[in-house]
């Protein structure tokens, strides 16, 4: 073991740091898709698309301001611009104009429904950003390397992906539960969560919230893409990776679980770069893995809660 | 919808294909290949009777097509590798039936599309094994013995397909029409009532599942055979949203339903790709939709009401 | 009854107990039901009567205590396994096939009873639609036969559920409010028809009622639940006539 240790400990600490990184921008997008879940009960199967493009926009916006002269600073607004721009544009007419039409329907023709917009947002980004890599790191490189001492050693890593990806990945987590638990507007999100029925019987307009709720994710998922961006170069096919493993990280946890989608996406994010640097061929398995494995005991997930049927 | 019409349709369609992979051969092609995906989709059908959506199935078909291209060069034989398609698609079916027949709904859906994930990236990753994103030619086959000329042997694969889909739609048709299939509509409108009358749930739909992962395999295998190539990309979770999506085209009304849609969606794409090559999943996309939204019956559902209308 | 040996209970309940948070459905139930009688369960709301059912069914595990059906246990089987046994259960809100027809529904219940697992030949072959068709005869459905499940009125879904329960050919039948939801025009008719099927079939049965008419016209025997125990049980005219119960039991009734 301590052989074992001599010898990897160091591979073993990039693995940790990188999951990090990587459980704080997974979290982000599950957790817009278990909100979503929560107040439509529609999976998005979109919801990886919003992500891309929201990672392409911010990307975009990025490279134009610094082909205008501005500082690197600046691509840190590229980033909330992108997540709000795409959740105001996309958000409300996909709500309104397909969403609607389906709740209430089975679950079969809610997840196709949300298929088809899987299938258009894809070929609009392909249409926009074409199929060659789009890359602009400007965000990270900004604020440069820090080296975290682990054990004897040091591991340069950098400073974008130790302090603002995790940090803000606590940073939603705090004001989500906050806002859910403290405002009205959350309250009111949390009673059509749990009894549709009766929070409209009460006068409140579940039109209006599931708009908000709708909005709000798809802004989340872009907020994530756009967090993601300057940590890689974006090529199509990326929303299509991020739904599946969001969909694993909410299934772990629980549907429509906020803390618990914090938990299991640490849980996944630590196991896929593990498998990264110790077993690559299984990168794409592990979280699977995990999902199927936390099911077989928990058929609810991590924190679900069983439904019984009153007969 | 009576008997003799389906019946009657199903000869006028089959005629029709036959007629048109004659008279223009380069479609021949196309109609194998959406008479196999018709198979599978056939399959997703019997789920769907259930209530249920798999978004995973493209694995089994992934079985099938692989099964054919590892053994083709030891065993060239099409007549033995069809039914092992079959046979291993079925296997896998049985392990993964096991455990998805214990979930309902979304995570039916999602559990389906973890589990194909692990097998593409398995195909993906074991590149000693797959040729990994490359994938595989299938080695030259023979035909009872024999290596007919390519023209032939493209008419052999069209009438095995043409043969299969004849042979699993009046399976299926009596398999819905029994007391089993009867069931397993029930699990969708009152799973309770089931348990309560002594039947097991569970098994209704785990045999269902298998069967389903039978045709699947049987597709595969014709798919393989028929395009002499298969990738990954067959197991992708885009793949199974795919023959969700004919299932729904197609309408799942009737075992013609699938025929219909694979029909209908392979020209779609062969025409869609040919004049926008950039947006023809976009147009797939707007069909679906348009066909949820407007049209819940699919293709049959529409030729069915056109009859009704007349009669 | 003979009165040479003493008849042993069909069903036979001891100390059953189950508790939901701190709300205690089940608080020491002793019951034996015995074979041929038709038993009322009364009581108000949330008294534990349904829990009763659940218990006895296999959709809830008591606590503690002991089911005991024919001199076996029934403790730890699951809804189906009691189902084979002979135990048949109609529900509250009718739980039939809404997207199949009430002779569908029917011919279910009756291939089930049979083993189901034939995956080619129809499920309206003669045999079974000829039983099929006599059942909702008897139950006076044969006219909705046709019908969607979902498009009855709520008379004739519960009467539909309750065929579905006797389609199985049960010895013990356990009704959850078989009258609730019933139009006050038809329910006598409904329950006269119920009782003259069951007593035909030979079935015992233990059905849960608000209506005190019914009661006092059909049941053999009354057991009165309250909190989650049986606070009288004895024949119809002595327990409805115990003032306690009226007060404590009935009077609340007729407010909620």
């Amino acid at each position: 073991m301590t052989a074992w240790f001599t010898d990897n400990g160091l591979l073993l600490g990039l693995a940790l740091l990188d999951g990090l990184a990587y459980a704080a921008l997974v979290f982000m997008v599950a957790v817009g898709l278990n909100l979503v879940f929560g107040v439509l009960r529609i999976v998005n199967v979109a919801h990886g698309s919003l992500f891309a493009i929201g990672a392409y926009t911010a990307a975009s916006i990025g490279l134009f301001l610094a082909a205008h002269g501005l500082p690197p600073v600046a691509s840190y607004g590229a980033l909330l611009l992108a997540a709000v721009l795409v959740g105001a544009v996309l958000g409300p007419p996909i709500e309104r104009l397909v969403l609607r039409r389906v709740y209430g329907h089975e679950d079969a023709l809610q997840l196709l429904v949300t298929f088809a917009l899987f299938m258009i947002l894809e070929d609009v980004q392909k249409l926009v950003w074409g199929v060659q890599p789009v890359a602009n790191d400007a965000p990270m490189k900004y604020l440069g390397t820090v080296d975290v001492p682990f054990g004897e050693d040091v591991i340069p890593f950098t400073a974008y992906q130790l302090f603002v990806l995790p940090g803000l990945a606590v940073l939603t987590l705090a004001g989500l539960a906050w806002f859910l638990r403290r405002t009205l507007t959350g309250r009111v999100i949390v009673a059509v969560t749990t009894d549709k029925e009766a929070a409209m019987a009460m006068g409140i307009d579940a039109t209006r919230v599931t708009l908000l709720t709708f909005t709000f994710g798809a802004a989340l998922a872009a907020f994530g893409g756009a967090l993601a961006s300057p940590t890689t170069s974006l090529v199509p096919g990326v929303g299509a990776q991020t739904i599946v493993l969001s969909f694993a990280v909410v299934a772990t946890a629980g549907l429509g679980q906020i803390e618990g989608a914090a938990v299991s996406a640490l849980l996944i994010g630590l196991g896929r770069s593990v498998a990264v640097y110790f077993a690559p061929e299984f990168e794409v398995v592990v979280p699977y893995i995990i999902m199927v494995a936390v099911l077989l005991v928990r058929p609810q997930g991590l924190f679900g809660v069983p439904e019984t049927r009153r007969v | 919808m009576n008997r003799p019409l389906e019946a009657g349709l199903a000869v006028l369609g089959a005629a029709a294909l036959v007629l048109v992979a004659w008279a223009a051969p380069w479609l021949k092609f196309v109609l194998t290949l959406a008479l196999a995906k018709g198979i599978a989709v056939l399959g997703i059908l019997l789920l769907l009777r259930a209530g249920q959506v798999s978004f995973g199935h493209a694995m089994f078909l992934a079985t099938g097509a692989y099964t054919v291209a590892f053994l083709a060069p030891e065993m060239p034989e099409a007549l033995l590798l069809l039914p092992l398609g079959a046979l291993f698609g079925t296997a896998l079916g049985l392990v993964v039936g096991l455990f998805v027949a214990r979930y309902r709904d979304i995570f039916f859906g999602m559990l389906n599309l973890a589990l194909s994930m692990v097998l593409y990236s398995l195909l993906e990753k074991l590149y000693a094994l797959t040729k990994g994103t490359d994938g595989i030619r299938v080695a030259g086959l023979t035909f009872a013995g024999a290596q007919p000329a390519r023209e032939i042997q493209e008419w052999i694969m069209f009438a095995l397909a043409l043969g299969l889909a004849l042979g699993f739609g009046l399976l299926v048709r009596a398999y819905l029409g029994s007391p089993m299939g009867q069931a397993l509509a029930g699990i969708k409108t009152r799973e309770t009532r089931l348990e309560f009358m002594g039947v097991p749930a569970r098994r209704v739909l785990l045999f269902a599942y298998v069967l389903s992962a039978c045709m699947g395999g049987t597709a595969g295998a014709l798919v393989a055979m028929t395009s002499r190539h298969v990738t990954p990309q067959l197991a992708y979770w885009t793949s199974s949203g795919e023959l969700v999506f004919i299932a729904i085209l197609g309408g799942a009304g009737s075992a013609l339903g699938p025929f219909l849609g694979a029909v209908a969606f392979e020209l779609v794409r062969v025409y869609a790709a040919a004049q926008v090559a950039d947006a023809w999943q976009m147009i797939l996309g707007g069909v679906l939709l348009a066909v949820i939204l407007f049209a819940p019956g699919g293709v049959w559902g529409i030729l069915a009401a056109r009859f009704k209308a007349r009669a | 009854m003979s009165a040479t040996a003493p008849l042993r209970p069909l069903l036979s309940a001891r100390s059953l107990r189950l508790a939901f948070g701190g709300v205690k459905a089940a608080d020491g139930i002793d019951l034996d039901v015995m074979p041929g009688e038709f038993l009322a369960i009364i009581g108000p709301n949330g008294a534990g009567k349904t829990t009763f059912i659940n218990m006895t069914t296999g959709y809830l595990r008591p606590q503690g205590g002991s089911i005991d059906y024919e001199g076996r246990s029934l403790l730890g089987l699951r809804p189906r396994a009691i189902v084979r046994r002979g135990i048949g259960r109609s529900f509250q809100l009718p739980q039939l096939f809404t997207e199949h027809t009430v002779l569908e529904n029917a011919a279910l219940a009756i291939a089930a009873r049979a083993g189901l697992w034939s995956p080619l030949t129809p499920l309206l072959r003669p045999g079974w639609r000829a039983e099929a068709e006599a059942l909702l005869d008897r139950f006076g459905l044969g006219a909705v036969a046709g019908a969607r499940a979902d498009a009855l009125n709520e008379g004739a879904r519960k009467l539909a559920d309750i065929a579905m329960a006797v389609a199985l050919n049960p010895r013990l039948l356990l009704m959850d409010e078989p009258t609730s939801g019933v139009a006050a025009s038809e329910k006598m008719g409904v329950v006269e028809t119920l009782v003259r099927v069951l007593r035909q079939a030979g079935v015992t049965a233990v059905f849960v009622e608000h209506d005190m008419d019914v009661v006092a016209r059909f049941a053999d025997r009354v057991a009165v639940w309250s909190q989650g125990r049986i606070v009288a049980l004895g024949p119809p005219q002595q327990v409805l006539a115990d003032p306690v119960v009226r007060r404590e039991v009935i009077g609340i009734e007729a407010h909620a």
